[in-house]
């Protein structure tokens, strides 16, 4: 533990960099997560629908879900290839030593991800020429590709957060490694269930908002009304199941990473009866200043009665858990995302009562401006929840086997700052160009839909661009698209 | 183990170097297409013929690092720490050309499809151009464990040489590929178009490389003793025969076979480096053994591949038989534009 110490007085420079970037950029990425694994899901379940009740509207919702797809998807591409590269630009001590030993999950996911960049292309392309049916059926695989992708992702976070299948030599180095241990850690059932279901209600909340504030500004077409329904009805159905499976992490994190579950509920000493704070911050002594104390509740929360101990955060060296600062914040982005949560649940419960009792949606303007803002709210979750697992680790990158700091690129600081800035800009750029670019859809879909379409100036030099494919005086292809050669990866 | 997936490492960066080369080679081909008038037929054919597939041919780059990381570690770590710059600027380069391809398609404006078609031409030459960079440094010995980041790692006479033949291998293969897809969209002038293109980038190459020979004799010594002798060499001379070849092809206009060769011609000069390096990841430091991750780890990584293959060869396969047969094609404004039948109130 002393040349621990060591270490940790001798933070590079370029760490808070390399975390800035890290934090950065995945936390961009991981708002287009939500559509990347729940979107096909959502658009299939219009599509199915379409098909099966022969229902036009439904069919449409799905064809203009597979246009945002096409966009996001692209987005979603650029955005992880950076997260990949960051492995290495980073965090190059922590790939160099621990690649073999939990690196296998991202190979999964590398694989599923593949299958499911091709079964997007064939969906996304298939619209015009593909029989219905089979179109349909080619992209049923889709979610579970999905899945399979979170899979490798998160086997590999919840190695970072509980680490095992390897032994230590005599220098530090992890040998006999046992891969289905490290793979299948104590956290990965809790962290995956969790993850998986936040994506399905995120991606839910996301669409249906879009549709409730057309319904709000009086589109209560049934256009509208399908495209608030479909993916309301998913996001409102695991609402409460989100609610068992949160609990449970929660008490995974109690059990498995006590100085996390500490901080996240700002428990300075060991002890019993320990209150919950709702908010509140904690200072440096140890002391609690302002929130909402409520006695006991924490011991109960944790083990179901007052008596149960809670590890303190004093009961771990001070080099070795997160600061008074640290554990504010992710005490703070913990009880955030779970009040936005019960207000998520509260929601759905009230679109339950209602549609059981009447079989309506409800009336209520209040109602849709709480669901045009769900999608938002859930985002919020999303990100908090992630802010509380990566923060709660810290200082560690492999909990209790690297620092950080030890895990960091040898680039100097100013290296690493200026990628930052430059990485922001950019991404600063992408996203506003993606919104917009989004929005401009919308647009141009709500023109058409209240039938404006034909009155519409046309500008030729505008339409008639220069780039990309024009359909009627294209390269005398007729129309269909001609055959490529069979087997290149360039048809 | 470790031998078997370091030639998995090898298939893949030799996919990613066909699948995603051509792509770049087609961006490279973008940027030189001209002003928006004149440009724009090679643009659409570039835009339509990258479409369907860009996203999954730049999947291959990420399998790439991953059994880089998984397989080797540090290797990993030493080529992300001694190439620090490039990388990040390839990062940057990819960002940009991804973004910027994936908004030009749905922009309407001239202007804002201009500054979108300018950053996914731009990046599609630079990027290239530093992972080449990278492969140069690698191979003249620069990467060792332990090496920070300098700019010798990367600005040296090889990894120079290495980055502008890595732009000429992608335009070969952009230009090679354009030319089929011409040919099935029936444009016969695009046809000559990109043709003329091959034919100048496989002169620019084969320019590059005798520029290369007196210069990677001096700064690359380990590898050039290794490439002018054996297999390797045979490998180099199979690949130059079977450029020589797709030339003669495309000038009988044989253009179903000659993307083949085309390829074939890159994978035999990856295969011939591949081989010359053996048994050096990092000439003449690192060795694949050395290298190598935990047995367990790496049996998994095969059997995973093998997996994969099964789950992903069908679908590439069933995505690659629509595509011949003319199933594929973009969602037009028609099709999420048309009507909806007449909205019933709610």
């Amino acid at each position: 533990m002393h040349s621990a110490l060591n270490l940790l007085a001798q933070t590079p420079p370029q760490t808070l960099p390399a975390r800035q970037l890290m934090a950065y950029t995945l936390a961009s990425h991981i708002l287009l997560v939500p559509m990347g694994v729940a979107l096909p899901f959502i658009t299939l379940l219009a599509h199915y629908r379409g098909l099966r009740r022969d229902d036009a509207v439904a069919l449409q919702l799905a064809r203009r879900w597979s246009a945002v797809m096409a966009v996001q998807f692209a987005i979603g591409i650029v955005t992880g290839t950076v997260l990949t590269f960051e492995f290495g630009l980073l965090w190059p001590g922590m790939m160099g030593r621990w690649g073999d030993v939990f690196g296998l999950g991202f190979g999964v996911e590398a694989w599923a991800f593949f299958l499911e960049a091709v079964l997007i292309a064939i969906y996304l392309y298939g619209w015009r020429r593909l029989d219905p049916k089979v179109h349909f059926w080619l992209a049923v695989p889709l979610p579970f590709a999905a899945l399979m992708g979170a899979f490798g992702i998160i086997a590999a976070n919840s190695w970072m957060n509980t680490p095992q299948g390897f032994t230590l030599d005599a220098q530090g180095k992890p040998v006999h490694v046992t891969v289905q241990q490290a793979v299948f850690t104590p956290m990965f059932g809790p962290e995956y269930w969790h993850f998986v279901v936040a994506m399905f209600l995120t991606a839910g909340y996301v669409v249906a908002g879009v549709y409730a504030v057309g319904w709000l500004r009086g589109r209560r077409d049934r256009y509208h009304r399908l495209g608030f329904t479909i993916p309301f009805t998913v996001a409102a159905i695991l609402s409460p199941v989100q609610l068992v499976v949160g609990d449970a992490i929660a008490r995974a994190v109690f059990h498995r990473q006590p100085t996390k579950f500490a901080a996240m509920e700002i428990v300075w000493n060991t002890n019993t009866h320990v209150p919950e704070y709702i908010f509140g911050r904690l200072n440096a002594g140890g002391t609690i200043s302002g929130g909402l104390r409520i006695p006991q509740l924490d011991s109960v929360l944790a083990g179901f009665k007052p008596s149960t101990q809670v590890t303190g955060l004093t009961a771990t060296p001070e080099a070795d858990r997160p600061t008074p600062t640290e554990a504010t914040l992710i005490h703070w982005t913990f009880d955030i995302m779970v009040l936005l949560g019960t207000a998520l649940l509260l929601l759905a419960l009230w679109y339950a009562v209602v549609w059981l009792r009447k079989r309506d949606l409800p009336q209520s303007r209040w109602f849709f401006r709480c669901a045009g803002v769900a999608g938002a709210a859930s985002l919020i979750c999303v990100e908090c929840g992630w802010i509380t697992t990566e923060v709660g680790r810290q200082p560690w990158i492999v909990y209790q086997n690297m620092r950080v700091a030890q895990a960091v690129t040898s680039t100097r600081a100013d290296s690493v700052w200026t990628m930052l800035g430059v990485i922001l800009a950019l991404y600063v750029v992408l996203f506003a160009a993606f919104i917009t670019v989004l929005r401009k859809m919308h647009h141009r879909w709500r023109i058409a839909d209240e039938g404006l379409a034909r009155n519409r100036p046309v500008h030729p030099p505008e339409i008639v661009t220069p780039y990309g494919p024009r359909e009627e005086a294209g390269m005398a292809t007729g129309p269909s698209r001609p055959a490529a050669q069979d087997g290149d990866p360039h048809g | 183990m470790a031998e078997a997936v370091a030639w998995i490492m090898l298939v893949v960066l030799a996919a990613y170097a066909c699948a995603g080369g051509t792509d770049y080679g087609a961006g490279f081909w973008d940027l030189c297409a001209g002003g928006a008038e004149r440009g724009e037929r090679p643009r659409r054919l570039i835009d339509h013929a990258m479409e369907p597939v860009w996203e999954a041919n730049n999947v291959w780059l990420i399998f790439l690092m991953i059994i880089m990381w998984t397989g080797f570690p540090p290797f990993f770590a030493a080529v992300f720490s001694a190439m620090w710059l490039p990388l990040a600027l390839a990062v940057l380069g990819l960002v940009l050309r991804g973004g910027g391809f994936a908004l030009r398609k749905p922009t309407r404006r001239l202007a804002q499809r201009r500054v979108y078609g300018a950053a996914f031409a731009v990046s599609s030459l630079l990027t290239p151009f530093f992972l080449g960079a990278v492969i140069g440094g690698i191979a003249s010995g620069r990467v060792a464990p332990g090496v920070t980041a300098s700019a010798d790692a990367w600005s040296n006479p090889t990894s120079i040489i290495t980055g502008l033949m890595t732009i000429g291998a992608t335009a070969y293969l952009g230009a090679v590929f354009l030319t089929a897809d011409a040919h099935r969209y029936q444009a016969p002038d695009l046809v000559d178009y990109f043709r003329l293109r091959a034919w100048c980038s496989l002169a620019a190459l084969v320019v590059l490389a005798l520029i290369g020979l007196p210069i990677t004799h001096h700064d690359a010594r380990f590898l050039w003793s290794r490439i002018t002798t054996g297999a390797p060499l045979g490998l180099v001379i199979a690949g130059a025969v079977v450029a020589l070849v797709t030339a003669l092809l495309l000038a009988r206009r044989a253009l179903r076979w000659c993307r083949y060769t085309a390829v074939a011609s890159v994978v035999l000069v990856i295969a011939a480096w591949g081989v010359a390096q053996r048994p050096y990841l990092l000439p003449t430091s690192l060795t694949v053994s050395q290298a190598a991750g935990a047995h367990h780890t790496l049996v998994w990584l095969v059997i995973v591949t093998g997996i994969a293959v099964v789950l992903v060869g069908p679908s590439l396969a069933v995505l690659y038989w629509l595509d011949t047969r003319g199933k594929l094609e973009a969602l037009a404004d028609s099709d999420t534009e048309q009507e909806v039948p007449p909205a019933e109130p709610a």
